[in-house]
């Protein structure tokens, strides 16, 4: 027999870590954040317990900044696979009306994003959230198990990690204390790539190259969704082609000139990239050290 | 960077049809702190076009501020994310980096040098094919280098990289480099490795990493990224016997009995013939179920659904195999162990062992000798610090499917979990299973506890008396004994300081002989408690870890914790035996309540404050509770 392709070795080994959760936690949950990694994690869950449905539910934890095809996207996702979602909104930055603009990008984040995914999990009672994390995306990551133990107040010890040998592994809680669980883990941008055409995973739209209303702030493309975002004196939304590597709060995603409007072009074109994905991303530049701290404090 | 050449005429089909069919190689770099080797995976990094622009931007940056280069490009800060890393200079933790090469597709795990963290290493080896392990040449072979190349073959890398590092701090000489290699291959022969390279580099300045350098004419061989590209790697055979653990039961409804798994060895076909262990049942697959349709047949990694053709009982933990060659089973084995806990290992103490899906209580019977990695010399031991390595023999409380480690590392390795903290305190490897595992039996005997327990009118259980010494345990049990004796019941008292001139007369009071002394006392409890006795101990009992596995002999409501709760300075002010004075002069080592922990139950049956009741008045409660339990 073939041995596996590469690809097909990381799908089977998603799962096998999917599994082992499902079996050996009492109420887990996975974080949906409806990017491209989400697609694929969702994807990977739903083959894993096949032909029985989804054994847990997922949870948005939304910061109410999202892109509004990913609103839309989402729920024809729920409609499709007849999910149990969750959507989880923080009501405390709600009422202080927490925002990018206002707040910056780390109130805004810490808020909306690592508060409100607490508030989520205690509220819920979950033991185990999956997350769509890759070790290639950022050197803090680099360093995290695939079951990332976190204590009662949902804090990582980087310092202190259970060995994770084989595919031997722990999941055994006390009372109060979680795991984040990363089947992504060994994945790199371009296997999920490959892996959505391989798979024809339906993605947000906003990953493909279409005319957008953007506006150049601090060397980024923000795209102007809607309304609520202030223009700065002299700004002036442009039409421009362009697209998302990576998906987030919409004032705090930077878009990328391009031309792609197929899978097969968003491949040729990352292959060719010089910058890295995360490029994109307005809060990995805070401070340095920020992704860490964060995920320390409780992001997932 | 990018992955491709600019402009380079692109067929993105042909390019991931040619990327999908590499092999993957996945990689350790190992040996002491300080010797680089964040520095040469950084350098590999760059040096084969892997960074992106705004990761070089920010390398640059980081280097000038908290680089310890002078400025210059510090690769170390490529992997060494962590802000306690930088602080330190040092790797904590296993990161985990890709990249790939026309020729494959590797997954490096750069693996922490420092002693403290060598459970990390071992995290990485586990996973892997090769290792490079460096040494620094002004240092040459070091306890780290040992340790290391010894975990390695341990968890069954096969191939090792020796890079001899910093050579141009040595000014490239030949006779440098040659020493050390010998150095090492008089060490590593042992080890049984399959190969082991040696190449002279200056990761630092890129010497040998991925070109040949001019700085040293007399090495002849490949420099690293050639030989990490040619190396070949030897698959499992492929006729290795079907080995498929039972991970998840999927039962969606009434009409679908499916198991879920990884296939860890072998292949599969719709209608071949398998056995279930530990049962021993036998049936045939029915369908090879997967999301994407039903498979004639599948093989090695692959993550599938099995459904039989007889309806079997078959849980988690269970393995499903090859009816012609099943596993091994057995509840005894020889295994090697690495301990990577603070707290040391004990001997009796009971921990969780997962292999693959299964979880079982295990003790670790007998230390037969740890290793030391230096020598290699075998060295007697009562105890396994953080670590250690050694050879034991260990019991599972019941019997599971295995392969001895060297054949399939999926059903020959595991991990040790402690009871308490549920932290992953060790690892281990097993070599073979015991004979006696499969010599003694249960003995059937017809004359059952309950049958003597009717005879004497009384229900057996066993009153576990636990407190500080000088707390009050063995007055009031006595007391106990006295009141149920005078009620016509049999009983039994088992008292801490006479059981140790007789039956554990051997036992000292360190922690590995406190947790077999009570070992024994709840073996010993437990026969009379099925002789239909009632049995009162009265030992400090101290940690919590034996309690709780004494408890786990007993059926639900046989075994009463009675916490006789007293202050410790109530307790050394009453100091019946003079003990804790001695203690206190530090003429007695290892004085539970002074310099040797007590561990209070968290939820007794009983619980004795005997600052408020008399002794009496505390037997009195305790007999009026246990004659009315139900």
């Amino acid at each position: 027999m073939m041995s596996l392709s590469h690809i097909r070795r990381l799908e089977a080994e998603s799962i096998h870590i999917i599994r082992e959760v499902v079996a050996e936690t009492r109420h887990p949950v996975m974080l949906y954040s409806i990017g491209k990694d989400s697609a694929v994690m969702l994807h990977l869950a739903l083959k894993a317990f096949y032909p029985a449905r989804l054994p847990f539910p997922l949870l948005h934890v939304d910061t109410r900044w999202k892109f509004r095809e990913m609103y839309a996207f989402r729920e024809e996702m729920v409609k499709r696979h007849d999910l149990d979602l969750r959507v989880h909104i923080n009501p405390e930055g709600v009422a202080q009306n927490i925002n990018p603009f206002t707040h910056g990008s780390s109130v805004h984040t810490d808020v909306m994003k690592t508060q409100g995914l607490k508030q989520a999990l205690n509220h819920y009672g979950f033991d185990a959230a999956f997350g769509g994390a890759r070790r290639d995306e950022e050197k803090s990551r680099a360093k995290e198990r695939v079951f990332s133990f976190r204590n009662g107040q949902h804090r990582w010890d980087p310092k202190n990690q259970r060995p994770e040998l084989w595919r031997l592994y722990n999941a055994r809680l006390n009372p109060g204390e979680s795991i984040r669980v990363f089947p992504l883990s060994n994945w790199t941008e371009l296997d999920i790539w490959q892996y959505i055409a391989l798979e024809n995973i339906p993605i947000v739209p906003l990953y493909f190259a279409k005319p957008r209303p953007v506006v150049k702030r601090h060397g980024s493309l923000i795209m102007v969704d809607d309304d609520r975002m202030p223009l700065e004196p002299g700004e002036k939304p442009e039409l421009k082609s362009v697209r998302f590597r990576t998906l987030g709060c919409y004032p705090l995603t930077g878009a990328v000139e391009s031309n792609a409007t197929t899978l097969n072009d968003i491949i040729q074109e990352m292959l060719l990239a010089r910058t890295s994905e995360r490029q994109g991303r307005v809060i990995d530049h805070d401070a340095s050290a920020s992704m860490e701290k964060k995920k320390q404090e409780g992001y997932f | 960077m990018s992955l491709l050449p600019e402009n380079t005429a692109l067929n993105v089909q042909e390019y991931l049809q040619k990327h999908q069919q590499k092999t993957t190689l996945r990689l350790i770099t190992c040996g002491s702190v300080d010797d680089g080797k964040s520095t040469l995976i950084g350098r590999l990094l760059y040096e084969s076009k892997q960074l992106f622009d705004d990761q070089l931007a920010t390398l640059e940056a980081d280097s000038k501020r908290v680089g310890t280069q002078g400025g210059a490009l510090d690769f170390a800060l490529l992997v060494d994310g962590l802000a306690a890393e930088r602080e330190q200079g040092i790797t904590i933790d296993v990161a985990y980096r890709y990249f790939s090469t026309d020729e494959r597709q590797f997954i490096i795990a750069d693996t922490p040098g420092h002693e403290q963290y060598t459970r990390n290493m071992v995290t990485g080896a586990s996973n892997a094919d090769l290792a490079i392990l460096l040494i620094d040449a002004r240092k040459g072979v070091l306890t780290q280098t040992r340790r290391h190349s010894f975990l390695c073959s341990l968890v069954g890398v096969k191939h090792i990289v020796l890079a001899v590092n910093k050579m141009d701090l040595v000014d490239y000489q030949q006779s440098v480099f040659e020493r050390i290699v010998e150095a090492y291959q008089s060490f590593a022969a042992q080890l049984g490795f399959a190969s082991v390279h040696a190449i002279p580099m200056a990761a630092l300045r890129g010497d040998n990493i991925i070109d040949a350098s001019k700085q040293t004419p007399w090495y002849k061989g490949p420099s690293l990224l050639t030989y990490l590209n040619r190396i070949k790697l030897e698959e499992q055979s492929s006729d290795a016997p079907f080995r498929f653990p039972v991970q998840w039961v999927n039962r969606p409804n009434l009409d679908f009995r499916g198991f879920a798994g990884t296939i860890v060895s072998g292949k599969i076909s719709v209608g071949d013939p398998i056995k279930v262990l530990p049962s021993g049942k036998q049936s045939r697959v029915a369908r090879i179920v997967t999301a994407d349709g039903d498979l004639a047949s599948a093989g090695k990694h692959q993550a599938v659904t099995l459904t039989l053709a007889d309806e079997l009982d078959i849980s988690r933990g269970d393995v499903i195999a090859s009816s012609e060659s099943p596993p091994a089973v057995a509840d005894q084995f020889e295994a090697t162990i690495v301990w990577m806990d603070e707290h040391p290992l004990l001997p009796g103490r009971q921990y969780l062992i997962k292999i693959g899906p299964n979880t079982s209580n295990v003790t670790i019977t007998d230390i037969k000798h740890q290793i030391n990695v230096n020598t290699m010399e075998h060295l007697a031991a009562k105890k396994l610090e953080l670590n250690a390595i050694a050879v034991c023999n260990i019991n599972l409380d019941r019997a599971i499917a295995f392969d001895p480690y060297l054949q399939n590392r999926d059903m020959g390795g595991f991990i040790l979990i402690d009871k308490l903290s549920n932290n992953t305190v060790g690892a281990g490897t097993i070599q073979f299973a015991l004979r006696r595992s499969q010599n003694i039996h249960w003995q059937h005997i017809d004359v059952s506890k309950k049958a003597r327990s009717e005879l004497k009118h009384q229900q057996p259980c066993l009153l576990w008396f636990t407190g500080l010494s000088g707390a009050g345990k063995s007055t009031i049990a006595n007391l106990v004994e006295k009141k149920l004796h005078a009620l016509g019941k049999h009983t039994y008292l088992l008292d801490g300081d006479n059981v140790r001139h007789g039956l554990n007369k051997d036992l000292g009071f360190t922690d590995a002989d406190r947790v077999e002394n009570i070992r024994r006392i709840a073996e010993v409890s437990k026969l009379m408690v099925d002789a239909g006795l009632i049995v009162l101990t009265a030992f400090i009992s101290p940690f919590r870890s034996e309690r709780r596995m004494a408890r786990q002999l007993f059926a639900d409501n046989e075994f009463l914790e009675i916490f006789i709760d007293t202050p410790l300075a109530v307790a050394e002010q009453r100091d019946p035996k003079g003990l804790y004075k001695k203690a206190r002069a530090g003429q007695l080592k290892n004085f539970t309540g002074i310099d040797s922990p007590y561990e209070a139950p968290e939820q007794a049956e009983i619980h004795i404050d005997s600052t408020k009741l008399s002794a009496t008045e505390a037997a009195d409660l305790i007999v009026e509770k246990i004659l009315n339990r139900r």
